[in-house]
Parts: structure tokens; sequence; C-alpha cells
């Protein structure tokens, strides 16, 4: 095969596109800005720090099943290590949207990471939301109950059935985590493409 | 595990919620709680130096 040939591969092509876009030493830096060294950036982290303890622990009680977390000592920690988790996902993710939103962190071209940021946290939502309905327990069944009268009156009830444990408990284990890890991942590689956004610069400096 | 219950007794779970109404607004007192927390948490964050922050810039 010649090299014009070679150079003309898709697989060729996709490689020098993306490693001109995020080349290694982008995609795992060994430093980052001054800036970075701040309390307000540690949100982000500890998010994804959360999703993986969340995944995790959902993956145990896929394994073990309902009566595994509803009838064992470690199945109710394990649960209760899910729902805990959950809760700091939502802590953090919360505070790292304020300190975005208020640096106004789509500066710089970094739009497209502040709507995967976005679409990600109302996947989120969602997620959380059919984890809720799934418990299989009297909690989850007062909150689908609850939850179907608003479903249905959006018209969407006979496509998103919070009724339906099966159809809900696929949404949480199976679409919603593939969806949410997707846009994390992008928004993870869409920082690495465009750098942390910086603050604002001081009054001071703006006028220097 | 006798702690255990003792912390468990601060918040009894098996008794309702109370809440906090306001013409439209009704809000559990938990959810509050927990709202103020992250607003603090959010003003500590930008307030509170980071460690190592000094010598970093020190090093440049």
């Amino acid at each position: 095969m010649s090299t014009t040939e070679i150079d003309r591969q898709w697989t060729t092509r996709l490689r020098h596109r993306v490693t001109a876009k995020l080349p290694p030493e982008k995609l795992l830096p060994d430093t980052q800005p001054s800036y970075v060294s701040s309390w307000i950036y540690v949100f982000g982290v500890t998010t994804l720090a959360a999703l993986a303890v969340v995944i995790a622990t959902g993956c145990l009680l896929a394994i073990r099943g309902p009566q595994w977390w509803h009838g064992s000592d470690i199945g109710h920690f394990v649960n209760s290590l899910h729902l805990w988790s959950v809760e700091i996902f939502f802590f953090a993710m919360v505070i790292h949207l304020w300190g975005k939103y208020f640096m106004a962190a789509w500066r710089g071209g970094r739009a497209l990471t502040w709507m995967t940021g976005v679409v990600t946290f109302v996947v989120s939502i969602l997620t959380a939301f059919t984890g809720y309905v799934s418990q299989t327990n009297f909690d989850s069944q007062w909150i689908s109950t609850q939850a179907k009268d608003g479903i249905n009156a959006t018209g969407g009830g006979a496509y998103f059935n919070v009724l339906n444990l099966g159809q809900m408990l696929m949404w949480h284990i199976v679409l919603l985590p593939i969806g949410a890890v997707a846009l994390t991942v992008l928004h993870v590689l869409l920082v690495r493409v465009k750098g942390v956004v910086p603050p604002f610069a001081a009054k001071s400096e703006v006028e220097a | 595990m006798y702690w255990f219950n003792g912390v468990a007794a601060l918040a009894p779970l098996d008794q309702l919620g109370h809440y906090l109404h306001w013409h439209w607004l009704l809000i559990s007192v938990a959810n509050l709680i927990v709202i103020g927390i992250m607003v603090v948490t959010f003003i500590a964050a930008l307030l509170l130096p980071f460690p190592g922050r000094r010598r970093r810039k020190e090093n440049q």
C-alpha cells in the first residue's frame, strides 16, 4: 500500500485530526494554570469522583438484586452508599454549576463545554428520578404515583410510564447512565481541548 | 451501634417531615438545610485559601 493510500484511509485521517485537536500532553497535562489553585475549581472533579462511586455501587446493586439491597445488612450499606454518593454528586455538581455560571464559563469558545454540562445536568436529574421510582419499596410507589399525574399532564405518560417498573429500571440502569457517562466524557474532553476557563481579570489588570 | 441510635434519634424518619409554606413556596426543612449548606460551601470555596497556592506563586 502506498503512502498516499495510507494517508487517505479514514483511520489515518481520524487519527491525525484527533491528535491535532487533542495531543496527549493536552489530554493528560502535567500542570494547570495558577488560577486553578482555588477551592472553586475542585467541585468538577468531586462530581466525577462521586459519579465513579455511583456507578460502582450501582453495579453491585445490579449484580445482587432487590432482595439483597432490601434484606441484608451489606445490601443496605451498598444501597445507602449508592444514595449518598448521588447526594454528593448533585451537591458538588450544583456548586460547580454556580461557580461556572458566575465566571461565565462559556467564554473563549467554550459554549459547547457549557451546553454539554447543562444537558448532563438534565440527564442526571432524569437518571436520579428513575432511580427513585425503581427502589421497589413504598417510597418508590409513592413517588411514581405522584409523578404519573405530572407526566400525564405533559402527554408523555404513554411513552414514559413511571408506573412501569421494568421500563423505569431499564432507563435507570441502561439508557440514562450511558447518556450521562457519554456526556460527561465529552464534557471533560472539551475542557481538555479548550482548557479550564480563567477567572475574570481584576479591574486593575484590565486597566493596566 | 448505640452511637448510631443516638444519631438517628436526631432525625426521626418514622414521622412526617417539617415543611415551610410561604404563599406559593413549599419546601421541606431538610431540603432548605441542604441548600443552606451548599451556599455556605460555595462562599467558603471562594474565600478560603487553597493549600500550596502561595508556594506555587513563589516558584513562578
